[in-house]
């Protein structure tokens, strides 16, 4: 955590004496390399905070079946499918959780690369025409997570697939964009319900960040997570 | 513009490694800098910078690496820099001046940086010290 981002944690309490700085939900961006469990831990947010249908918004039932669709996509038969999100969506979601009670925009954003090719859809069956299309589009959510984070996100859950070697360029750049502005950051280790996970890789990586692990698709230490979630962005 | 080419030569296959000094990235705008990467790597060169970008600078070089790739042309680039130090090791007193803006903390961490088209260059191992990379013209 960088000093400047701890001391305004300290001193969150004094700041609210000031006006209703905090009164406004953060933009919490959820951002990792594609396939890591993003929109898995958007769904499950949603799905775990919103039941009562009080503190949800969002911006059309569209988006809300599309983001079921991908999730199951995610983990279904085309579940290895790079930039099944292809657009950043964002919902509202209260989060309590020991004694804290916190809002967020929670903002799914596709994951981030520096190249793509419509080849590579190819690969999955898809025909040159949809390919290029979902190309296209991966390209411009790619752009857009970038220019939100410059411009529009308070805060950053990190997520990783805890089965894969975090030591790449994607994620040393985008963490060191994230430090650079100040922004606190969660890196979530995601995917531990899988036998090849190594936390402790990411953990070794990332020394300077929080890290929690969790399986978004089977719910495991989830509650530890929106601890941390309450805790860290309230 | 100072950056050394070190050999051209499109008929054997050869690749043209554009070195640009840190002293020239200095001099060189956020934009010009993005610029002069985007075009050596969409004429299949490969960059190397001494000093490599910032974070923001970073971002915005993959924001407009997205906005120009196109089927059957650019398909991204492959980037690769050392390691930076992390925050958690700089001095206390290195962040109250970062804070206080007494020093460009992105600026120091910037390390040598290696850019390439995605489809032709790819790294096959990368550590504190090595960064190892093969290239393959197409």
């Amino acid at each position: 955590m960088s000093l400047v981002t701890g001391l305004k944690q300290r001193f969150s309490g004094w700041f609210d004496l000031f006006g209703d700085e905090d009164d406004e939900p953060k933009n919490i961006g959820i951002y990792g390399p594609p396939n890591t469990g993003k929109t898995t831990l958007a769904n499950r947010i949603i799905d775990d905070w919103t039941d009562d249908g009080d503190s949800v918004e969002t911006e059309s039932q569209d988006e809300s079946d599309e983001s079921e669709e991908a999730e199951d996509d995610s983990f279904g038969g085309a579940s290895h499918i790079p930039h099944e999100t292809r657009r950043a969506e964002r919902k509202t979601v209260t989060i309590e959780k020991n004694g804290k009670e916190v809002e967020l925009d929670v903002v799914d954003t596709p994951g981030v690369v520096t190249q793509v090719d419509y080849q590579d859809f190819i690969d999955y069956d898809m025909e040159k025409d949809e390919a290029v299309e979902r190309s296209r589009e991966a390209t411009e959510g790619v752009a857009e997570a970038m220019h939100w984070l410059r411009e529009d996100i308070d805060g950053v859950i990190y997520v990783l697939d805890s089965t894969k070697d975090p030591f790449t360029q994607v994620n040393t750049m985008l963490l060191g964009i994230i430090e650079s502005r100040d922004l606190p950051v969660l890196v979530f280790a995601n995917k531990i319900d899988l036998e090849e996970s190594n936390v402790q890789r990411i953990e070794n990586a990332f020394p300077q960040h929080k890290v929690v692990e969790l399986s978004a698709l089977e719910g495991n230490n989830v509650d530890e997570a929106y601890s941390e979630i309450a805790e860290y962005f309230g | 513009m100072k950056e050394q080419n070190i050999t051209t030569d499109e008929t054997s296959q050869g690749v043209q490694l554009d070195l640009l000094s840190a002293a020239e990235i200095d001099t060189m705008t956020t934009m010009e800098k993005i610029r002069f990467i985007i075009d050596s790597v969409r004429d299949h060169n490969i960059v190397i910078l001494e000093q490599g970008l910032t974070p923001d600078e970073e971002s915005k070089l993959v924001e407009v690496t997205m906005s120009e790739i196109d089927p059957d042309g650019f398909s991204g680039i492959e980037i690769e820099s050392y390691p930076t130090p992390q925050s958690q090791s700089k001095g206390l007193m290195s962040k109250i001046s970062s804070s206080l803006g007494g020093g460009n903390d992105s600026q120091e961490e910037a390390s040598l940086t290696v850019i390439g088209p995605a489809d032709e260059i790819e790294t096959i191992h990368k550590d504190e010290s090595l960064i190892q990379t093969l290239v393959q013209r197409k």
